[in-house]
């Protein structure tokens, strides 16, 4: 078959660029050869589409690890239309003229994906109500549509030992699904590797040679890359989850030739509290005219002020995603009304909830935390109108009713 | 003109018999009514002092739970704030330090921890949407105050007291609530 193949691709050679016919989920699609069937799949876009956790098209190599976009091939090609045994993975198999694809309608798919989904949760802890990348986690879409409520694992999951790989990347090794993104980044876009995945099998992790710190250039695109929780932002870590934050799009003339200067902010009020790049339909970082649009890490860690960056616009927000719920559908603040109609009186105010609330304090500016808040940047609203809770004769009852 | 309903009646206007315009009767008749009354079991209590007891499914003041250690189970994860319609909570996270594992549970913890009693509708969503069996709706009422502000409440208000330095409150304030089982 794969002489055949051989053939075929020389056949197409002597003539004029030939495509190759294949359907997916009964949908024809015309594709160039040496197309992969992921890739086709991602043309007709859709739920026709595998779901991909190791696969990344901007970085070369990087797929056929996860095993969660396994297809059925019903019809190997025209040539030879036997169906393949087993299932394949469709970021690595590349199209045949007239294959046959089927991915949502087999049933074979939909059991063996439940399975890849309970293998990849087998080891991952459930944290999510702690992990900065719950809302935008690809492991956590994928249990929700694919796995199951409960666990059948009857034994302690694996654990590190805590690895500290920097000021700028917090690395928890129990979330992490090895799914190699991480070092191709390091490999293909910083200068420099200085991590990868030491020891086999149960004991994989990723590390860096004797505690290193990942600093290098660029290597903040690790973040964006990874599927899961596994590699975060330490500038942004339980500042705010991120179906609170509201994400535009904006930009800045990056110095370094290689940054593109394009990214996404999520703010708090006017407050950056993160940068990440700007995230295609498919998580992927997005192509700016046929390069990736990666972001070198003073973009991302340094300029955590809105007067560094020129703001485009809200960033899209798919309507599945649990980020919509921020409620976010205008950058631009209703004008108040209320002195104009008045003839210049200020309205009064039953209660100022900045002066009560001890929570989004306009005096403390997360933002310019460069680490994790702590109780005591809290402590620091002194100048608070603090109500003396103890006279509250209400409040006094309720706790002699308890 | 047509009734709309089958429940009309129509006002006699027929002048009063003598029995009727002689008054004491019908006096008589009430004061009877409302003598009976003493006999009959009283439907009220007196409030203060005798409380009845909650519904099972009673949905008051909500709680900030602690585990049997007495950590707190909170861990911020806004999943209560998100599930909130009335966008009554909100909150801020801080990281857990070394040292401060025999105050909060997980590695994360709510440094400030908010409800807008002026807004909770008590749907008890919250307690719904909770993760960590950190935050339940009680059974007592939010006292009533003259003034708004006392009605934000932090959490030095929603904790419940400590199981191992009160046990007794603790006890009282988890109430007869089956707990629920936590996912692990």
């Amino acid at each position: 078959m794969l002489l055949c193949g051989l053939c075929m691709k020389q056949n197409n050679m002597a003539d004029e660029i030939k495509t190759f016919k294949v359907t997916i989920d009964n949908i024809t699609i015309d594709v160039a050869p040496g197309t992969t069937i992921l890739n086709a799949a991602r043309k007709i876009g859709g739920d026709v589409t595998p779901p991909a956790m190791c696969y990344y098209s901007k970085l070369e190599g990087s797929g056929g690890k996860c095993r969660t976009c396994l297809v059925e091939v019903a019809a190997g090609s025209t040539a030879d239309p036997r169906p393949m045994p087993k299932l394949v993975a469709s970021c690595r198999t590349t199209v045949m003229d007239g294959m046959v694809v089927k991915n949502m309608t087999s049933e074979k798919v939909t059991d063996a994906r439940n399975g890849v989904v309970e293998f990849l949760l087998i080891n991952h802890p459930l944290d999510c109500p702690i992990c900065d990348q719950a809302g935008e986690c690809h492991l956590q879409d994928l249990g929700y549509e694919h796995g199951k409520e409960g666990t059948r694992y009857k034994f302690a999951r694996r654990t590190f030992v805590k690895e500290d790989i920097g000021p700028y990347i917090q690395l928890h090794m129990t979330r992490c699904i090895l799914c190699y993104r991480c070092t191709y980044v390091a490999d293909q876009i910083t200068d420099k590797r200085i991590h990868g995945v030491v020891d086999r099998g149960d004991h994989a992790a990723i590390s860096t040679y004797i505690s290193k710190a990942i600093s290098n250039d660029f290597s903040g695109n690790m973040i964006d890359v990874c599927p899961v929780g596994a590699l975060t932002d330490k500038t942004f870590r339980f500042k705010n989850r991120v179906w609170f934050t509201k994400p535009v799009d904006a930009h800045r003339n990056c110095e370094n030739p290689k940054c593109c200067g394009k990214a996404t902010l999520w703010l708090r009020g006017d407050e950056v509290f993160r940068v990440t790049a700007r995230k295609d339909e498919w998580g992927e970082v997005q192509s700016f005219d046929g390069k990736t649009g990666w972001i070198c890490n003073t973009c991302r860690f340094d300029k955590k002020k809105t007067s560094d960056w020129t703001i485009d616009g809200l960033t899209t927000i798919s309507r599945h995603s649990v980020i919509g719920t921020n409620k976010y559908k205008t950058l631009t603040v209703p004008e108040e009304t209320v002195q104009k109609v008045m003839h210049g009186l200020n309205p009064k105010l039953i209660m100022d909830i900045h002066s009560v609330s001890e929570v989004n304090n306009q005096d403390i500016h997360l933002s310019n935390l460069n680490r994790p808040a702590q109780a005591a940047d809290f402590s620091k609203s002194g100048q608070h109108a603090s109500v003396s809770r103890e006279t509250n004769p209400g409040v006094k009852q309720l706790k002699d009713e308890k | 003109m047509q009734a709309l309903t089958n429940r009309i009646s129509q006002v006699s206007r027929k002048p009063m018999s003598l029995w009727e315009r002689l008054y004491l009767p019908a006096i008589f008749k009430g004061m009877m009514i409302t003598f009976s009354h003493i006999f009959k079991k009283k439907p009220t209590i007196n409030y203060p002092e005798k409380k009845r007891p909650f519904s099972p499914v009673f949905r008051g003041l909500q709680i900030l739970n602690r585990d049997e250690e007495g950590r707190e189970n909170c861990t911020a994860c806004g999943l209560c704030a998100v599930a909130c319609p009335a966008e009554a909570i909100t909150m801020e996270a801080a990281e857990r330090q070394p040292g401060e594992e025999h105050l909060y549970r997980e590695e994360k913890y709510a440094a400030k921890y908010e409800i807008n009693m002026l807004r909770c509708i008590f749907c008890g969503l919250c307690e719904e949407a909770c993760p960590k069996d950190a935050i339940y709706l009680s059974e007592t009422f939010t006292p009533a105050d003259y003034q708004r502000k006392q009605f934000i409440y932090n959490k030095s208000e929603l904790l419940i007291p400590h199981p191992k330095e009160n046990p007794e409150e603790y006890k009282k304030a988890l109430g007869n609530r089956p707990v629920k089982a936590e996912v692990k």
